[in-house]
């Protein structure tokens, strides 16, 4: 007789989701099934809508993530609209967007995933949170990391775009509010500041995590691995960019398979229905599907930290540079396929986020209060990208003469990771559990596996 | 030493932002944690749902619950969590008032799969479409996918409100440490200052004790000055039908008011509000020449029911008949 274990609801991230393990006779791992048990409906009750609503309307898909949703709304709003928005426009989203990504970013290594490294795996369920991280690293370091991630939230976000989780600021063709000088050597400060946390946070990294023994087995076991395609925007350098850029996949050897812009995306993406999950799972359109299996063969590809930076040449700021180059020399050369490096890669992308920040800030264009362009022609159709913390984020929509939405397709960063993070789930369980038998700790390792990815399975059902 | 009270939070249909507002107490979080015991949070916390149900009865002091109520599965979390608690409250809009998922209330629930699961360009097509929950597909059993998005309030019995998309920080604070101090107000109040928005607006003086419009612009088609009130410019502002308490967030970033902080005490459908308040100032006698600046506002329904549709009069589009034999739950039976 088979026997089922249910996780649930799983924890530490943001979204619902239940995890069953089957198990045979000998108490072996047969099948892993992660469920999504949620759905919103986006897609149709944005319909009939204003579109200049869609800012707005559209972040309210996720509170963690809203600055993603945003900014690929203001985006498809530029494209359908044929509007460009002024030079200072642009720095503005980008500062605010990196803003994001860096507390986004932080709230995953405290709050959500770092526990399990900083706390420990197998540490009790009561410790594995962000006040047993406090205990562990002491409640002034602590306390300064809530600190600089509250001052980004409220001073940078908050000043750029009106709330530190809602921004309002994104119109098409620009955005809606000046920076005053004032305001831009505040945020200088506070970018100074997330750059010294970000630096900070990847020292905890090297100095707990990668001394824990049994994060250290994971990071290097080949068990972990998936060898998939790999999905992130670049710029023309092929360097790392959040805000803008061009689509590159590249392939499990890490060749480049595709490069294209955000409206070919239906040239090479495609989604199927799964009947035990209300997520809708994503696949490389041009590979197809072959179900839940990796290799060259297969469609599945990731997205995320670690797929940007193994689909990304290099990135654009020295410190992450150097940080960069350090992980791909410890972890054996591009591209990583362990899904525990996620968490590293992840740190290294903060340290980026705040060094453009820095750079964006100590630049005086970004004051110039020619922030809008006021669209002249009627709106049409327009896609919209970027780079969601947790991956590759496409809106588009397309609306009547009269701006009003007749119907809109949204990708949303984890369901590109969707059939990847079933794998790692069920791959970690057949590790972890052999004989039937398990613990606080193995369940929690088995968690661990989409923890990883940071998912928002609030944003994969909207 | 006596146990500390214990403190619960929980998502149903919502986004997570009322969960980053509370992260957003920042260090203050530490300070509620030195008063009470956080004993239920998945965002943040690894209780399982198995640790809730050896509660007694009462147990949790103050359990906040933000999103919507969509799924059935909610419905029974909702029931759960009101039989364990002694206090609760319904955390943000969509709790409050049904919250930007609640304009789903516009579309059947066929409607919504349909469009998801089947006509969605993405998708490939190739045989019969499957739909999540199908168990003759080979799938687990799902939770159901309700007829409508129902309040927390058409679900359980709710004690107090805090309003917001997202509340702010200080407003959830000063709900739990009212609780924990025992000095809430008269139960089911609102948890904020009722006042509608105009009050604390940056820009109120600048709003004329008259305003005409002749016709209302869409925020695209035109640059506004940002030092002058929104709706004197003939750019819809719901600050006068909303409760304030935000600190006027969006005008800080010089956008017009959505309406998330719901209505105020006395009012029993803040879309009905805003539409007469919007109507008051129409600056016309003519009956054609009003049609066509009442026409002038886009998508109307959507704009003034954004926060409060499942809450209103309206409701979306009434569809009484019950589903065959399913979920008694959903049902027009609210409470």
């Amino acid at each position: 007789m088979s026997k089922r274990i249910t996780i649930d609801p799983i924890t530490r991230l943001e979204g619902h989701g239940r995890i069953h393990l089957f198990l045979d006779d000998a108490g072996k791992v047969n099948r892993a099934c992660l469920q999504v048990p949620e759905l919103r409906g986006f897609e149709k009750f944005c319909e009939g809508r204003a579109v200049e609503e869609m800012p707005i309307l559209t972040q309210k898909i996720c509170g963690v993530c809203p600055t993603a949703h945003h900014t690929a709304a203001s985006k498809a709003l530029d494209q359908l609209f044929a509007v460009e928005p002024p030079p200072a426009a642009k720095m503005i989203r980008e500062l605010l967007y990196n803003a994001f990504v860096f507390e986004d970013h932080m709230l995953h290594f405290f709050f959500l995933g770092g526990p399990d490294l900083i706390v420990g795996p197998t540490a009790p369920g009561e410790k594995r949170n962000i006040f047993g991280i406090i205990e562990k690293v002491g409640a002034e370091t602590g306390k300064k990391v809530i600190e600089v991630r509250n001052r980004v939230r409220k001073e940078v976000i908050g000043i750029l775009a009106g709330s530190a989780t809602y921004p309002v600021c994104g119109l098409p063709g620009g955005v809606s509010k000046i920076v005053s000088e004032q305001e831009r050597l505040d945020i200088e400060r506070t970018a100074r500041d997330a750059v010294e946390l970000a630096k900070a946070a990847l020292q905890i990294f090297h100095d707990v995590a990668l001394a824990n023994k049994i994060y250290h087995k994971l990071l290097h076991s080949d068990v972990f691995s998936h060898r998939t395609y790999y999905m992130g925007l670049v710029d023309e350098q092929r360097k790392l960019n959040f805000y803008d850029g061009m689509v590159r996949v590249v392939d499990p050897e890490g060749k480049e398979f595709a490069t294209f812009k955000a409206e070919e995306y239906l040239d090479h993406l495609e989604e199927r229905v799964e009947p035990s999950t209300y997520q809708k799972i994503l696949y490389l359109k041009n590979v197809g599907w072959k179900g839940f299996v990796d290799g060259k063969e297969s469609g599945v590809y990731r997205v995320g930290p670690l797929a940007r930076l193994n689909a990304a040449e290099a990135i654009a700021t020295a410190g992450a540079q150097a940080a960069f180059e350090r992980m791909f020399d410890v972890l054996g050369g591009k591209p990583v396929h362990n899904t525990f490096a996620y968490h590293w890669a992840r740190l290294i992308e903060a340290l980026y986020a705040a060094e453009r920040m820095c750079e964006l800030a100590s630049d005086e264009q970004v004051t110039d209060p020619k922030i809008r362009n006021l669209p002249t022609e009627t709106p049409s159709e327009g896609v919209g990208v970027c780079e969601a913390p947790r991956g590759t984020l496409f809106h588009h929509y397309k609306t009547t003469p009269d701006a009003i939405v007749k119907e809109l397709n949204l990708l949303v960063a984890t369901q590109n990771s969707a059939a990847a993070i079933a794998m790692s789930v069920e791959q970690a369980a057949r590790a972890i559990i052999q004989d039937g038998k398990v613990s606080d700790g193995k369940l929690n390792i088995v968690e661990m596996a989409f923890r990883a990815y940071d998912p928002c399975l609030a944003c994969a059902t909207h | 030493m006596t146990e500390k009270p214990k403190i619960a939070l929980y998502w149903c249909s919502s986004c997570g932002g009322c969960e980053e507002s509370v992260v957003d107490l920042a260090v203050d979080i530490l300070e509620i944690t030195q008063l009470a015991d956080i004993i239920f949070w998945p965002v943040a916390l690894d209780t399982k749902y198995k640790d809730l149900k050896v509660l007694h009865d009462g147990e949790i002091a103050l359990t906040l619950i933000n999103g919507a109520i969509r799924m059935d599965e909610q419905a029974s979390m909702v029931r759960l969590l009101r039989r364990k608690s002694e206090i609760l409250m319904a955390h943000g809009s969509c709790a409050h008032l049904g919250g930007v998922v609640g304009l789903a209330n516009f579309f059947q629930r066929e409607e919504i799969l349909q469009r998801i699961y089947h006509t969605i360009p993405t998708l490939k097509h190739a045989g019969e479409p499957i739909f999540p929950g199908d168990e003759s597909a080979g799938g687990e059993p799902l939770p159901y996918f309700n007829n409508r998005v129902q309040t927390l309030d058409q679900v359980v019995s709710v004690d107090y409100y805090i309003p917001g998309c997202p509340p702010t920080p200080e407003l959830i604070k000063e709900a739990i440490l009212a609780t924990l101090d025992d000095r809430l107000p008269e139960k089911g109040s609102v948890l904020a200052d009722d006042k509608a928005l105009c009050h604390s607006c940056p820009l109120v003086d600048s709003k004329p004790d008259m305003i005409h419009i002749q016709r209302f612009k869409r925020v695209y088609e035109v640059e506004w000055d940002p030092t002058r009130c929104f709706l004197d410019q003939g750019i819809i502002c719901l600050g006068p039908a909303t409760r304030g308490g935000c600190g006027a967030r969006c005008i800080g970033a010089n956008m017009p008011c959505r309406g998330c902080f719901g209505p105020l005490d006395n009012v029993l459908d803040q879309g009905a509000k805003a539409s007469a308040l919007l109507s008051a100032i129409i600056d016309t006698a003519d009956s054609k020449e009003l049609e066509k600046i009442a026409d002038s506002i886009p998508d109307p329904g959507g704009l003034f029911y954004r926060y409060g549709l499942a809450a209103s009069m309206l409701r979306g589009r009434l569809h009484r008949l019950p589903p065959e034999g399913r979920h008694v739950d959903d049902e027009w039976e609210d409470g």
